[in-house]
């Protein structure tokens, strides 16, 4: 399949620093980065002073970036942790965005060479997606596939693919009760598959390691699922898991694709599942909640653009799952005040 | 949580038959002899059942030709296709075991990138004897592989999974495309082995190839009725398709699994594309109307067994796809027609395999 070129200017990489000190992870990175913008954004929580690698062509944001763009402290409590990526999607005026968390490093694929992970999000986004009927040869826009045999044809055009997610060698994303059940277990198993999604059909999609189209689904990758006691180790959240649905749901409405599969990183030792295990399980818990409920949501004809499916989703949220439990309550006030940030200071298209 | 143990896989010998249809020989059985002589062979020969087809030695068969089939349905014999592969559904309707696996003749040992061969029935075995996954994606593909598990984020209430009813293998080498394909890369070849099993998720349909196919007979056995194909027939190569659409719909109905991906075979024989094109011919447009009727098909809360769905599903097809061709109305009959002689043989205990033309023992 004819691939569209893409130029290096329309890609943006948005790293949220939750640690201070950066030069090593971007020194690991500079082969693949170091031709593309970067935005970086410090934790708004995080004392320390931020160091970056100097030789990059860089917009770093932090705490006072965020209060001045967003007014008040509240919203800047949104952007905290984990969660600070999204100020940077928000300043981005890019039409792709790939970001990973700042503990993972380059891998090497399955013939021991470095995995350029924006290039296999890039190609993922701009080749089609297939939603509406799996194809047992996996993506058949990958050079050496195709459509197998009893694939309709009328559904080989496929349909824009707006969200990437990559996967990860040695630590894999498992929450704290599987890492902490198997402490030694590591993922080296390299599958060189890359996949649609079906529509409908949900899935965790883990924040480490994605790319996204902006122009498509850019609202609809929010900060919203707060944890009480939300810490920065990733078995201590579940907000990209929020998001991902999120997303799920507007694809699926949209008739857009969401892929899964390579690109790989290779994710560093970090924390102690344990310990995250000890001090914050209800993630684990509110899943049971949000599944179902994700699965069975269906949005009105009425919404058409991604910023009107998260306004339409959080009403849903609010209802049926505000009285379940008030951090979903509180979610749905946050995708509200995100779709409005998003007004004011996302949707304004850039001058290239 | 995903099982972590290591304990071998069991080989099911007495559990599991393999059925083979063939019209021309089976030397490449001697390639498999390694991981297939402990099984029980079932071949169902298709074509001039005056041929004698010849098994290689040291394996325990029943074998079945043109003449067998119309003995022992009778008029339902109407139901097999002939001069078309398609005649292996015989094979699952006469076996007595659990499990089923089937194998092209053309399909032969795959390496894996490290260069060992590939033992793709212990593979399937895997596959079938852990659950499925069907109702949330899990993004590290089958959880219950060992060295995988549920990623963070997946409900702990969905962990135990469904019982897997298909596991549907791949292909190296010549890849199973249709024939507009085959004729616009005639050179391709699959040379990429993807490391993974995954369960195909609930209410997403997918192109089921009977090459290198195994599922539980005992939880889906009477969907896996392969259709009106080959002789007197107005399409061919679409009888796995047909299928494999039933019993994704039975499946998700039932609450069972579809897992595709490992184990792959090698596949040596790239059919004409000129003769495949004249069989898939009406089946590339009328597939059109199938898929709609197939992604929409629902199946009442009171059929409970798969014979009840199926003969359901024939209801609607009779009812909705006859408007296609005339074709959908005689397979709407001829699927009733499976049923009934699937429950005859089944149902009653019958010993169909003294009924076979030939029987091979193991000769030790």
């Amino acid at each position: 399949m004819a691939q569209v070129s893409i130029q290096d200017s329309e890609i943006d990489i948005v790293i949220g620093a939750v640690q201070s000190d950066l030069t090593s992870f971007m020194e690991e990175w500079r082969p693949i980065f170091s031709r593309y913008h970067l935005i970086i954004v410090k934790d708004p929580d995080l004392k320390e002073e931020l160091k970056v690698a100097g030789g990059f062509n860089v917009n770093v944001y932090t705490k006072s970036d965020i209060d001045r763009v967003v007014g008040s402290s509240s919203s800047t409590v949104l952007f905290s942790g984990y969660s600070c990526r999204y100020f940077g999607y928000l300043m981005s005026r890019k039409k792709y965005i790939i970001s990973v968390d700042d503990d993972c490093s380059l891998a090497k694929d399955n013939k021991g060479n470095m995995i350029d992970i924006v290039a296999q999000h890039v190609s993922n986004l701009t080749t089609p997606a297939t939603p509406f009927f799996f194809n047992t040869l996996f993506d058949p826009y990958r050079k050496g596939a195709d459509f197998v045999r009893g694939y309709p044809f009328s559904l080989r055009n496929g349909v824009a693919c707006a969200l990437s997610c990559g996967l990860w060698l040695n630590l894999a994303d498992y929450d704290a009760p599987t890492q902490a059940l198997k402490p030694g277990h590591r993922n080296y198993r390299y599958v060189d598959a890359v996949l649609t999604v079906p529509t409908r059909m949900m899935m965790p999609v883990s924040g480490i390691n994605i790319g996204f189209d902006r122009e498509l689904v850019g609202p609809a990758l929010l900060p919203a699922l707060r944890l009480a006691a939300e810490g920065k180790f990733r078995w201590e959240t579940v907000e990209d898991i929020w998001c991902g649905m999120c997303v799920k749901v507007v694809c699926d409405h949209m008739g857009i694709g969401v892929k899964s599969g390579l690109p790989y990183v290779w994710r560093e030792e970090r924390g102690d599942a344990v310990e995250s295990l000890k001090k914050e399980w209800e993630g684990v818990k509110l899943m049971e909640e949000v599944v179902p409920f994700f699965q069975s949501l269906r949005l009105s004809k009425a919404a058409v653009s991604a910023e009107q499916c998260v306004v339409e989703m959080a009403a849903a949220v609010k209802e049926r799952l505000g009285p379940v439990d008030p951090v979903f309550a509180r979610a749905a006030d946050a995708m509200v005040n995100w779709i409005k940030l998003w007004k004011v200071a996302g949707s304004q298209t850039a001058v290239a | 949580m995903a099982g972590a143990s290591v304990s071998p896989t069991p080989l099911l010998k007495d559990e599991l038959d393999i059925v083979i249809p063939t019209i021309r020989n089976l030397d490449f059985l001697e390639m498999w002899r390694p991981f297939f002589q402990q099984y029980h062979l079932i071949i169902v020969q298709d074509g001039d059942p005056s041929k004698v087809i010849k098994v290689p030695e040291g394996f325990d068969y029943e074998l079945y030709n043109r003449n067998d089939i119309n003995r022992i349905l009778g008029p339902k014999a109407s139901c097999i296709s002939f001069k078309d592969s398609a005649c292996r559904c015989f094979g699952y309707m006469v076996s007595k075991k659990k499990y089923i696996y089937t194998i092209d003749d053309d399909c032969f040992v795959a390496k894996n990138p490290s260069g060992e061969e590939i033992n793709a029935l212990e593979q399937h075995i895997k596959n079938l004897l852990s659950p499925s996954t069907p109702f949330f994606y899990n993004t590290l593909y089958d959880p219950y592989r060992e060295g995988a598990d549920f990623v963070r984020g997946y409900p702990f209430s969905l962990r135990e999974g469904v019982p897997t009813a298909v596991s549907h293998g791949l292909w190296l080498n010549i890849p199973d495309y249709d024939a507009p394909t085959q004729l616009v890369k005639p050179r391709e070849r699959n040379t990429r082995y993807v490391d993974a099993v995954l369960t195909i998720p609930k209410g997403t349909l997918f192109p089921m190839c009977g090459m290198n196919l195994a599922f539980n007979r005992e939880l889906i056995g009477p969907a896996m009725y392969f259709g009106l194909m080959g002789d007197g027939q107005p399409i061919g190569r679409y009888d796995d398709m047909w299928a494999g659409w039933c019993i994704k719909v039975i499946c998700d109905h039932l609450g069972l699994g579809v897992k595709t991906g490992l184990p792959y075979i090698w596949h040596s024989k790239a059919s004409n594309p000129f003769v495949n094109l004249k069989k898939e011919y009406k089946g590339i447009y009328w597939q059109e109307e199938l898929i709609p009727f197939f992604q929409s098909a629902t199946l009442p809360k009171d059929c409970t067994t798969v014979q009840e769905c199926y003969i359901e599903l024939s209801k609607q097809v009779k009812a909705k796809l006859g408007k296609v061709d005339d074709y959908f109305l005689k397979l709407a009959d001829a699927m009733v027609t499976w049923i009934e002689a699937w429950d005859e043989l089944n149902l009653s205990g019958g010993d169909s395999a003294k009924l076979a033309n030939g029987v091979g023992k193991l000769a030790i």
